[in-house]
Order: structure tokens, then C-alpha cells, then sequence
């Protein structure tokens, strides 16, 4: 049946409550399972050896004295996990990742692997495999890389979009353009213009569940993997795709996620796991240590970034250019396509141009990281906002709220916006309390915005109403913070009964079609539209079984508030039947009912975000301490607010962590220096202050109840909010993020020497 | 290796298991006796997510032996409530949505167990102190410490 996704008001009864989420019980009583919670008989202890080199070819690998050690298993290699790509140039990067083909390509990138009995055997064991190195020149830095005569990461790679052809190999692997009209004449138009470059440097997501998995392969070719997941439908189909496999014989199971932010959609270890699975005949379970996960998953990019904005006197923006380049680890990505799209997302501009490189480094493979790629452009596009505004005498708010995008708007990366919240965000910025506090001596306040898509994509749902009129909404996107009990407010919306009544579970990949991961911001965009599709469709049947037990017609049966109701005077005695009484019938109107949904989510409306942020300066160490912040974001419609507020802190927490402390730290020897949280310091409780959100609802009209995206765009303002304030406070313009205490210090004494 | 018979309290019942010298509690607790609502976010004592009482003394399990808890009483997340009646904080954690992805939660309420045994008032300072051993990556705190005030206030208006 045709669905019909287009947003029309309603008033609420269940979405925009807060109940007490359905997962929740077993979350603090500790029951509830996570990757390495999960164990199966027999299974063996999987470990990974690691590239000590950032940049090595990997002469010979000698695994003989490993395969002896009692109690070893299996020894594999990457002569084990043969190429089954065909062709396809981003599986086998996947499949090199996962493990080392000819060079090691970074400080942790996987060469061999082991299972065997238990732990204490198993690092034995890794230690016994002698792998005979020729290390080569590295390079993890983004600009060097870029630079004539950087060690080349990979000779075939010629870089793309370029007008000409180029001759010689490079680490960029990518040019991409967006923008229009014509920059050159629109600076010729500028009374005055900003040009400052930024550097930020490479974070990591930071779940505090390390990667972990059970792999279980069987001799029929059938396979099992139990795992944490941003999306085990993708899981599925790439490890079955590397272990040249039907889809359709690997079942994938999600646990619990214990956070991803985007770390957690790409496969690593579970190719390997299962790769020794098969090889042992025994079930293997493979979890990473923190080390582990620092140096070999998948971290944010480290950026270079210039930027060019021109403004009239009058504070129009006349003219804006950015040049961005992000690394992508030693594999092409679009990353820097991605910055560039996003960078000027936020204004109307007449003239706009920005290009991105992709650049290989020795470091690992580039993943996304919560609105991948957007925080760092924002950061160097709002801190030259900032200076206009500045130059130009205007209040940095009435300067934004002037040149900001609205309805019609052409997009800095092409398409024409639908209603959006931007200007809104600006004007409840501008009359937030927060924006007038007083504030005392070395404390500055400064602002910023942020743009991000949001995705749709595939998206499949079923929804099985049981005898006694409860409900299981089976759905396929991972629940990765609270969306199980948005998703149930939603069928019980649309069903119109109790969300008690509702119970969502994440389906298996057996169990139910594809859907795309939990990556986007989709997970209760998309999943909430198919489980409304489903809801209709359930309803549909549940007024067709209303009508037989009447003996009407369906079109005389309508659907109010979780009951059938016959329409017209000639039923007029016919009363109301409850879901639960059309359910209790179900066995003799026609079996069981349920409502299935099997969709493309498209119109994913984009989300837009204004923070404040108050800081104080220590002008004698550089320390610095965020003193109060305030977050206001569209969220369409907010189906449970307590997450959406969750989703809004949560990503200023990690933005805010970004700006002041994290990064990761490379040696001279290309080898990572701070694979801990004791030395990559992600903020904890005492070093933040509560953070405030206000949630703004200017519904997406692409969604049946105006649903957008929430999870991503709060992580876009901070770095630049921060990097605002700390220039109020402390009258310097910092260009590099992490802004850290030597860094403001140096900052400070190189603006005092003058 | 030899293992070491240890004979401990967990949750107050009296167990008995056999470990390697060089066993951490908190592999024990999760690959021998099943209990696995403590987490390993690190293994090297800077999460938190390992967090367990170990005779009134909140400890990371991930930095004491296994051997090590002969004798002695752990608590964890799995002794908190009492049997269908869930412990204030636990509750308070659900009202305030304190946990997104809740993989820190068990640290959390093991960590904010034993800040309120010392401290039943603790101004919101004392709590994001008491709590800076936790690490949390999805709420930013803010919830947690709502939830940790409100259970405070509950625990001693009960
Ligand atoms: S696992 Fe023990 S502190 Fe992190
Ligand atoms: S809720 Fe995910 S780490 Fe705290």
C-alpha cells in the first residue's frame, strides 16, 4: 500500500511524553548483555598481533611457533581471508584493514591473529609469530602528506577531480568542489575580509565499549556472529562479502551497544573473528583491548583548513571560500567532500566556493565520528564569523541572523531548503537569559552554529499485534541511545494505544529485511517513519476484521483512538471495538494481524543548532573551564524529549571535550603516544557544568509527524563556541584545536609580547 | 599455573572459586562467575565502568586480583536492588534517562552507592568530584547528576 510520509498536525497523546524507556531495567541492574557480555560453549579466546611500524612491507610472516603452543587453535594471516572483493576498490581497503595484505600501513593495523584456549595462551601465542618487517618512510601529518616528496602511502593513487589527469601518484586521493556564483567578484564587493587558516587535530568517538564479538562459523557454511553494532545488516553483508559467503547463511546478532557515535559502522575484528572461527571449528570470542581500540579502529579526521569571508559595511556577507583537507588514514575516503559540503551549510550566500582533499596518512583508517566532518569546518568557518561580525561592528548574533539561510534558500552545497531552523535557533539564542548573565573577570561568552544533513535510507519494520491486543514492533536500526522507546511512543501513537502496551525489541538479521545502520542521525527519523507505515498497515487489516465482525463494509469502519468505530447512522448501534477485542478474535476473522513496512526513508530534513558557551580563562597556566553552556536545536518533533535533551548534552559534551583536550598525539616514529584514557582525556563529570538545551519543533515536512534527525548536529557548535569565548575572554583568536593549556599559554604570551 | 582457591562474599552470599594468580576480580566476576554487570571500558583503572565495592571501599576490579577479595565482602551492580524493589539510585537513573547506551551505568551506581554511604547530602560539586573516576560518554552528566541528587534527596527523606 502506498504510504503517504508527508507531515500534518496532530495533537499528540503519546509522543512528547517521557516514559521510562523499555530497555531501561536491564541497563541499571546490570542484565543487560553488551558485546562482551555474551559467551558461548567451547569458544576460544581470539587476539589480534599489531604493526608496531606506522609504515612497514611486510616481508614474511613465520607462524609455525605460535601453531605449536599447546592450546593454540588457529593462526591466521591475511593469506587466510582471501580476496573476494572482485573489484570492488572500498571492500578491499575493508579487507586490508582487517588485516594487513602486503604493508602495514599505521601503528596498529592488524598482520596476524590467533584463538586459543584462553587469554594467557593466546598473547603467548602472538608473541611466538615472527613477522620479518621492512619498515618504510611514514608520514601521519595532513599537510606534509600534501607536500612534494611525502613517503607515498600507496603509488597507484592518482588524484581524482583534478581538470587534469595527474601523471605522478600522490596522498591525496580526492578533490571535490562545491559552491556558486562567482567568489572573485563577490570579494570585490567586501568592505571588509576575513582570511585566517585552522588546524584541528585527530579525536577519537570514545565509546567506552571496546569492539567485541563471538564469531561461530559451522562446517555447512552457515555462520553466526553476536556483536556490537551501529548496523548488523551492514555487518552482515561485508562479512559475508570478505568470507565469500551468502548473506543470507551469516546471522547477525546486535547486543547492546555500549556507545559507537559512528565507530562502531565498520567491521574490524569480526571478519577476523570469524575467519578464526572456521579455521578452529570452534566458536571464537575476540574483544578488543583500549590500546587496541585507539590505535586500530577508526578516529575522526585531523584538518587543515583556510577560509575567506568578505562582508559589506552593512553586514552582508558578500563573498566566502574555504579550502579543506582532511585525513582519511592510509584509505581514500570523503571526508574533506563531506567538510566541504557542510562548511558554509549554514548562510545565505550569493557567492560560495569550497574544496576538499582527501589526504592519506599512516594513521588509522578514518570513521565517522557523530556529524563526521562537520565540526571541524564549522569550527574554522564560525571563528572567521566571529572576526566579521567583529570588523563589521556587529553584535555576533544580529550578524548571523542576517546572513543566515532560510526557506528557498540555495544551499552553499546545492540544493534549495524546505522551512529550516536556523534563524530560529539564532533569534531563541539571541533572547536566551544565557546570552545576558554577567560575567566576571578572564570569562568570555561566545557562540557559533551548526548544520548537519541527516540521513533517511533503507528502513524495514514489522509490527505483530498478539491476542491479547499487545504489541511487538520488531524493528532493524540499533538502538543506540533511547530510540526503542521513542519508536514504541510512536506505535503507540499511531495505533493509539498505551505505550505500555508497546513492546520494541532490534530484530536479527534473520529475522527481518535490511535496514541501513544507526548512522545519520536516522535511527528514529527513519525507523519512526516505517514503524507509522507499519501501524497504518496494521490498521488497515484491523479495520477489515472490525467490518467482518460487524458485517459492514471496511469503508464504513474507521480507526479513533485505538478502537474501530462504524461510521454513518445506519451502524449507529454498533458501538466500538477495541484493538484488544479485534485481537481476541484474530484466530477466527483471518489469523494472526500485524503491519509490516518495507521503505526508502527519503526527505531526512536537515537540522540546525546555536550554542553558547561562557569560559574562563587562568591567563598564568592556559587552563581553561567551561562555565556555563546552553544548547538550542530543531528537533522537528521531539517524540521523547528527555533523549533528544540527552542527545543535545551529549554531543556538547564530546564537542567540548574536542575543542579543549582531546587529540591523539603521534611520536616522531609515526607510533601513537596516548592510546589510553589516562593520556586521551575525555571530559568527566566535574570538568563540565550542567548543560542547558531548549528544543525548538519546526516539524520536517517529509515525516508523518515532523520528525528530524537529533543525534549528530549538537557536536558542530562547540568547538567554534568555545573557540569564540576563549577569544572574548582572553583577546586572542586561537587557530588550533585541541585548545589546550600550552597552546592558550602560548597563545597568550605570544599576544602579550605583541 | 596453580590456581588459587578463594573463598569471598559477593552480594552477600558466600562463594567459592578457583582463579590464576594473576586474574583481575573483574575477569572472575564476568568469565567465571557469570556477573557481568561490571564492564571493562579499559582494564587499566581509568573508566570506572569495572567499578565494585570491595569491603566499603568503592575499587576498580580491574586493578585488584582475584585472589585478592579472600575473605573480603564485594558488592556490585547486581546486588543493588532487592529482589522486584529497584535501589533510589537505580530508579532515579531510569527517571532521569541518566544512562543513553548505559554501559557506564553500572560503574555509575556502584561509584554514586558508595559517595552517598559517605556522604548522604552532596552538593552538586561533591557529586561531579565524587563521579570524576566515571567516565561517561554519552550524556555529558548532566542527567547523571540529576539523577544522583534526586535519589540523594530520596534516600534521605525515606
Ligand atoms: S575497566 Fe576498570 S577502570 Fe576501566
Ligand atoms: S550512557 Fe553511554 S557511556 Fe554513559
Amino acid at each position: 500500500m502506498n504510504f503517504d510520509p508527508r507531515y500534518s498536525t496532530r495533537n499528540f497523546t503519546a509522543v512528547g511524553t517521557r516514559p521510562i524507556r523499555p530497555d531501561g531495567i536491564d541497563k541499571v541492574t546490570g542484565r543487560a548483555r553488551y558485546g562482551a557480555d555474551f559467551n558461548m560453549a567451547g569458544q576460544l579466546v581470539g587476539r589480534i598481533l599489531r604493526s608496531p611500524h606506522a609504515h612497514a612491507k611486510i616481508k614474511k610472516i613465520d607462524t609455525s611457533k605460535a601453531e605449536k603452543l599447546p592450546g593454540v587453535k588457529a593462526v591466521i594471516t591475511a593469506a587466510d581471508l582471501p580476496d573476494h572483493t572482485n573489484g570492488d576498490a572500498a571492500m578491499y581497503d575493508i579487507l586490508d584493514n582487517c588485516m594487513a595484505r602486503k604493508k602495514a600501513l599505521y601503528d596498529g593495523h592488524a598482520v596476524a591473529a590467533v584463538a586459543a584456549i584462553d587469554a594467557r595462551t593466546a598473547r603467548q601465542a602472538l608473541k611466538l609469530i615472527e613477522v620479518d618487517y621492512e619498515v618504510l618512510a611514514h608520514v601521519t601529518d595532513v599537510d606534509e602528506a600534501m607536500k612534494h616528496g611525502a613517503p607515498l602511502i600507496n603509488d597507484a593513487v592518482f588524484t581524482e577531480g583534478l581538470e587534469e589527469k595527474p601523471v605522478k601518484p600522490s596522498n591525496v586521493t580526492k578533490r571535490s568542489q562545491f559552491g556558486h556564483g562567482d567568489v572573485h567578484a563577490g570579494f570585490g564587493h567586501a568592505d571588509f575580509v576575513v582570511e585566517r587558516s585552522f588546524r584541528t587535530e585527530q579525536t577519537h568517538q570514545g565509546y567506552i565499549e571496546p569492539h567485541a564479538c563471538v564469531a561461530s562459523a559451522n562446517a555447512d557454511g552457515t555462520a553466526d556472529l553476536w556483536v556490537c553494532t551501529q548496523g548488523h545488516f551492514v555487518y552482515r553483508q561485508h562479512c559475508a562479502q570478505l568470507l565469500g559467503m551468502d548473506a543470507s547463511k551469516l546471522r547477525v546478532t546486535s547486543s547492546e551497544i555500549g556507545g559507537g557515535f559512528g565507530g562502531k559502522t565498520h567491521v574490524w575484528a569480526e571478519p577476523v573473528a570469524l575467519a578464526l572461527s572456521r579455521k578452529a571449528g570452534r566458536p571464537v570470542k575476540l574483544v578488543m583491548t583500549r590500546d587496541e581500540v585507539f590505535r586500530a579502529s577508526g578516529p575522526t579526521s585531523a584538518t587543515s583548513i583556510d577560509v575567506r569571508i568578505g562582508a559589506r559595511k552593512d553586514g552582508t556577507i558578500t563573498a566566502a571560500e574555504a579550502t579543506l583537507r582532511y585525513s582519511c588514514g592510509p584509505y581514500a575516503g570523503s571526508w574533506a567532500e563531506v567538510g566541504a559540503m557542510t562548511s558554509f551549510a549554514c548562510y545565505r550566500l550569493e557567492n560560495v566556493k569550497t574544496v576538499g582533499y582527501e589526504v592519506l596518512v599512516n594513521r588509522p583508517k578514518t570513521a565517522a565520528y557523530r556529524a563526521p566532518s562537520a565540526p571541524m569546518a564549522a569550527f574554522a568557518v564560525e571563528s572567521a564569523i566571529d572576526e566579521l561580525a567583529k570588523m563589521v561592528g556587529m553584535d555576533p548574533v544580529d550578524f548571523r541572523i542576517k546572513n543566515a539561510a532560510q526557506e528557498g534558500t540555495r544551499s552553499s552545497y546545492g540544493p534549495v531548503y524546505g522551512p529550516i531552523g536556523i534563524g530560529p535557533t539564532l533569534e531563541a539564542v539571541k533572547n536566551h537569559p544565557h546570552m545576558k548573565a554577567p560575567l566576571g573577570k578572564n570569562q568570555g561568552r561566545g557562540m557559533a552554529c551548526g548544520f548537519w544533513f541527516n540521513f533517511g535510507g533503507q528502513t524495514c519494520t514489522d509490527l505483530n499485534i498478539g491476542m491479547d491486543g499487545s504489541v511487538s514492533l520488531a524493528v532493524g536500526t540499533i538502538d543506540v541511545g533511547g530510540s526503542r522507546a521513542s519508536l514504541s511512543l510512536i506505535a503507540a501513537e499511531e495505533l493509539g494505544i498505551a505505550y505500555e502496551h508497546v513492546k520494541a525489541v532490534v530484530a536479527d538479521t534473520s529475522s527481518l529485511g535490511y535496514n541501513d545502520m544507526t548512522d545519520g542521525s536516522r535511527g528514529t527519523f527513519s525507523t519512526s517513519m516505517a514503524t507509522i507505515s507499519a501501524a497504518r498497515n496494521a490498521i488497515r487489516t484491523l479495520r477489515e476484521r472490525a467490518a467482518q465482525m460487524w458485517d459492514i463494509s471496511v469503508d464504513d469502519v474507521a480507526w479513533e483512538h485505538g478502537h474501530a468505530v462504524a461510521r454513518g447512522e445506519k451502524h449507529g448501534n454498533l458501538g466500538k471495538l477495541s484493538l484488544k477485542e479485534i485481537a481476541a478474535a484474530s484466530g477466527t476473522t483471518g489469523g494472526p494481524i500485524a503491519g509490516h513496512s518495507e521503505l526508502v526513508a527519503d526527505g531526512a530534513g536537515v537540522s540546525f543548532a546555536t550554542h553558547i558557551c561562557d569560559i574562563e580563562v587562568d591567563p598564568e597556566t592556559g587552563a581553561t573551564r567551561v562555565l556555563r553552556y546552553t544548547v538550542v536545536q530543531d528537533a522537528g518533533k521531539a517524540v521523547h524529549p528527555t533523549y533528544v535533551e540527552g542527545q543535545y548534552q551529549g554531543g556538547a559534551a564530546q564537542g567540548i571535550g574536542w575543542a579543549l583536550n582531546e587529540e591523539y598525539i603521534y611520536g616522531k616514529d609515526g607510533r601513537l603516544q596516548n592510546a589510553g584514557f589516562l593520556d586521551y582525556r575525555i571530559p568527566v563529570c566535574s570538568d563540565l557544568p550542567m548543560i542547558d538545551t531548549q528544543i525548538l519543533e519546526i516539524p520536517n515536512p517529509n515525516h508523518p509527524y515532523g520528525v528530524r534527525g537529533v543525534g549528530e548536529t549538537s557536536i558542530v557548535p562547540p568547538l567554534a563556541a568555545i573557540a569564540n569565548a576563549l577569544s572574548n575572554a582572553a583577546g586572542v583568536r586561537m587557530t588550533h584545536i585541541p585548545m589546550s593549556p600550552p597552546r592558550v599559554l602560548a597563545a597568550l604570551e605570544a599576544a602579550r609580547e605583541g | 599455573m596453580a590456581g588459587v582457591a578463594v573463598s569471598t562474599t559477593i552480594n552477600g552470599d558466600s562463594v567459592e572459586y578457583l582463579c590464576q594468580p594473576d586474574e583481575t576480580l573483574l575477569e572472575v566476576l564476568r568469565d567465571r562467575l557469570g556477573l557481568t554487570g561490571a564492564k571493562e571500558g579499559c582494564g587499566t583503572g581509568d573508566c570506572g565502568a569495572c567499578s565494585v565495592i570491595l569491603d566499603g571501599r568503592l575499587v576498580c576490579s580491574c586493578l585488584v586480583l582475584g585472589a585478592e577479595a579472600e575473605g573480603r565482602q564485594v558488592e556490585t551492580v547486581e546486588g543493588m536492588a532487592h529482589g522486584e524493589q529497584l535501589h533510589p539510585l537505580q530508579q532515579k537513573f531510569l527517571e532521569h534517562a541518566a544512562l543513553q547506551c548505559g554501559i557506564c551505568t553500572p560503574g555509575f551506581l556502584i561509584a554514586a552507592k558508595d559517595l552517598l554511604a559517605k556522604n548522604p547530602s552532596p552538593t552538586e560539586e561533591e557529586i561531579r568530584f565524587g563521579l570524576a573516576g566515571n567516565l561517561c560518554r554519552c550524556t555529558g552528566y548532566d542527567k547523571i547528576v540529576r539523577a544522583v541528587q534526586d535519589a540523594a534527596n530520596m534516600m534521605r527523606g525515606a
